[in-house]
């Protein structure tokens, strides 16, 4: 039996119950939809979190304090200050697979500009800082060297302090007060966007590291810095840079044998893997969650397929009488199964594609429909036919002819 | 003249829970090539039963059967579907034709299975059509017919494969007196053409378009005469 022959046959016993093929179909439509347009969701969410993971900057290693012990107190991780400017520069130095070094010092307040402040994030670098984070200017320069040397008091704004303080006119050239001291706006950075952790990376004021050294944070040396931000040169030479920098820095801060580091490095690309797999995972787990309405809708299709086959028994007889073959039956049953799922698949995927866009249209969600989904989907349709379809077909193949034609 | 079936010693058993039945005792007859059979009978009396075994719907219980020189008592499901696909033509009392298709496509049902290819599949069935004098109704659901029509095209579709032998049980049944003898002109005429027929009926009118009568009594042949189409003069008249 040829299969054009099938499909027609398959065709028209689905026309022949239009109104009950759709319902069947219906729980494949909903399955799919629910599918595609969570996958859609999910990989939307993973390529939010990978621009934000090449939004921080590429082959990146934090170096951070560690605590120390005062008087039984211990401070938390990075409450310490045990590294210094010295540091950096012996880092940049010495390390061979490190390209770049920054320190950096943190700290917050308010910045005045006329009548107008913001409550931001003060951060004091170097030069490198925004080579490493590939941060470049909008407006006006970027932090110099002689900023650093001289602890100028300039400063680059975020974009959405430049927003609060400035609204539409050039904040470069003017002054605005930074912990009540007056700092002249060198530039403003191009919009980041959120970081991984969701804060917004332009709610930042940055100036020279001396310059936050000596006048906005408070502490025993002005050499200290609160963390420090590497880049090594490649990303194969990560791990190498990393073990690098972990002994150079035992060496300088004489820490042998067992004794616990002052000091501890991150690798930020890790970090940022981690929360791309676990978005990932996220996106897997909707599918599954999904998937499980894929399920009860093949178990609809082998419900009407049961049905079917038990309505049509007399037909069944009539083809074995005439010469039909049990696999004739099998393959007619299996491929009017097969044709409802995906048929039901296809709809399902055009309504899941169609939610999707809505979806990102009215929340401004991210969503990406890749065509991996959309054939995953489609084959996974025909599989559920496949599956929950044969049981039936087999029992109609199964039929005595005899007794299928005496049916009533 | 070759025999098309050869019976012998046929018995069928029907276990229903603990009880049996046999409907089939023994039954031992041979059909020749080109002859026109009437199986008369009782209600109960076993004839349809023969009927299904001499069409390979059924297996005997025990006993022996050559279909066209073949032993079919070996045979699986599948070889005995290209048995009745091939060498047997099937008219059943109820038509049994498939609803909401059009009679070209239930004639060309037979051909689907045989695995000939749609072009000559639609003129072998259209030129079967004809023969029962069905043309110009190639298209019309079996609906849109009326029963003599209705049993013509399961004719056709009898015929479309050329079989050896068309089995027919009761074909007129469920027909008027007028469609019967329509009917019985029309297999009288394939007859003529050489194809051999069974046919169950218990009507007396009908099986005289036979020229032999076997008539079956609780599950045994009582008796087996060459009569000649009695009905065929009748016909002429
Ligand atoms: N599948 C079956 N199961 C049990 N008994 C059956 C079955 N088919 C037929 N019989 C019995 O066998 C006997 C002969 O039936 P059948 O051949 O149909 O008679 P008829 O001569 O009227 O066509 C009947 O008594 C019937 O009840
Ligand atoms: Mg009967």
């Amino acid at each position: 039996m040829d299969f054009l022959q099938t499909l027609k046959i398959a065709l028209r016993a689905l026309r022949t119950n239009k109104m009950r093929s759709f319902l069947t179909m219906l729980g494949i439509i909903i399955g799919i939809a629910a599918v595609i347009a969570m996958m859609a969701v999910g990989s939307g969410a993973s390529y939010v979190i990978s621009q934000q993971i090449a939004s921080i900057g590429s082959n990146i290693i934090l170096v951070i304090p560690g605590s120390t012990t005062s008087g039984g107190l211990r401070t938390g991780s990075g409450g310490a200050q045990t590294l210094t400017s010295d540091d950096v520069k012996a880092i940049m130095n010495e390390c061979p697979s490190v390209a770049l070094a920054s320190g950096t010092v943190r700290s917050s307040g308010q910045v005045v500009y006329g009548n107008l402040n913001w409550s931001t994030l003060i951060m004091g670098g170097t030069p490198e800082l925004f080579e490493i984070r590939e941060w470049p200017v909008t407006a006006g320069r970027s932090i110099e060297q002689q900023d650093v040397d001289s602890a100028g008091k300039v400063c680059l704004l975020g974009q959405t302090v430049a927003d609060n303080l400035f609204g539409s006119s050039d904040p470069v050239g003017k002054i605005v007060r930074i912990k009540k001291i007056p700092f002249t706006v060198i530039g403003v950075l191009e919009r980041k966007g959120q970081s991984p952790q969701g804060t917004d990376q332009d709610d930042t004021v940055f100036v020279p590291l001396r310059t936050a050294q000596r006048n906005l944070v408070r502490s025993n040396h002005t050499t200290s810095v609160g963390a420090l931000m590497v880049q090594a040169r490649s990303a194969e030479l990560l791990d190498k840079a990393e073990e690098e920098i972990n002994s150079l820095l035992k060496q300088r801060h004489r820490i042998t044998g067992d004794k616990e580091p002052d000091f501890s490095t991150r690798n930020l690309s890790e970090i940022l893997a981690v929360a791309e797999k676990s978005s990932q995972a996220m996106s897997l787990l909707l599918g599954a969650v999904a998937s499980i309405s894929l399920i009860v809708g093949g178990i609809g299709i082998m419900n009407i397929m049961l049905v079917s086959v038990t309505e049509r028994t007399r037909e069944i007889g009539i083809r074995m009488a005439i010469g039909a073959r049990k696999n004739d039956i099998l393959l007619q049953f299996m491929t009017e199964a097969v044709l409802l799922t995906i048929l039901g698949g296809l709809i399902g995927i055009a309504l899941g594609a169609a939610g999707a866009t809505i979806v990102s249209k009215m929340l401004s969600w991210p969503t990406l429909i890749s065509i991996q989904s959309i054939t995953v989907a489609f084959f996974f349709s025909g599989a559920i036919g496949i599956f929950f379809g044969f049981y039936p077909a087999k029992k109609a193949a199964g039929l005595n002819p005899i007794d299928a034609l005496r049916y009533e | 003249m070759s025999a098309v079936i050869v019976l012998t010693d046929i018995r069928r058993v029907f276990i229903m829970g603990d009880q049996q039945f046999e409907a089939l005792k023994g039954v031992s007859f041979a059909v020749e090539q080109g002859e026109f059979v009437a199986i008369m009978g009782a209600s109960g009396s076993g004839k349809s039963t023969c009927m299904n075994l001499i069409g390979c719907l059924d297996r005997p219980t025990s006993g022996s059967y050559l279909l066209d020189g073949l032993d079919v008592g070996g045979m699986d499901a599948d070889q005995l579907a290209e048995i009745r696909n091939k060498k047997l033509g099937f008219v059943f009392q109820g038509f049994n034709l498939l609803a909401r298709t059009p009679a070209v496509e239930n004639v060309e049902l037979p051909l689907v299975y045989s695995g000939i290819h749609s072009k000559e599949r639609r003129q072998l069935a259209l030129a079967a059509l004809e023969q029962v004098g069905l043309a110009g109704k190639e298209f019309n659901h079996s609906s849109q017919l009326s029963g003599g029509q209705q049993q013509r095209v399961a004719i056709a579709r009898a015929l479309v494969n050329k079989p050896a032998l068309i089995l027919a049980d009761e074909p007129t049944g469920n027909l008027d007196s007028t469609t019967t003898l329509e009917i019985m002109t029309l297999f009288t005429a394939l007859n003529r053409q050489g194809i051999t027929i069974v046919m169950v009926t218990h009507e007396h009118d009908v099986a005289g378009f036979a020229r032999r009568q076997l008539t079956f009594k609780d599950g045994q042949i009582l008796s087996d005469c060459q009569t000649g189409q009695t009905s065929q003069t009748l016909l002429k008249a």
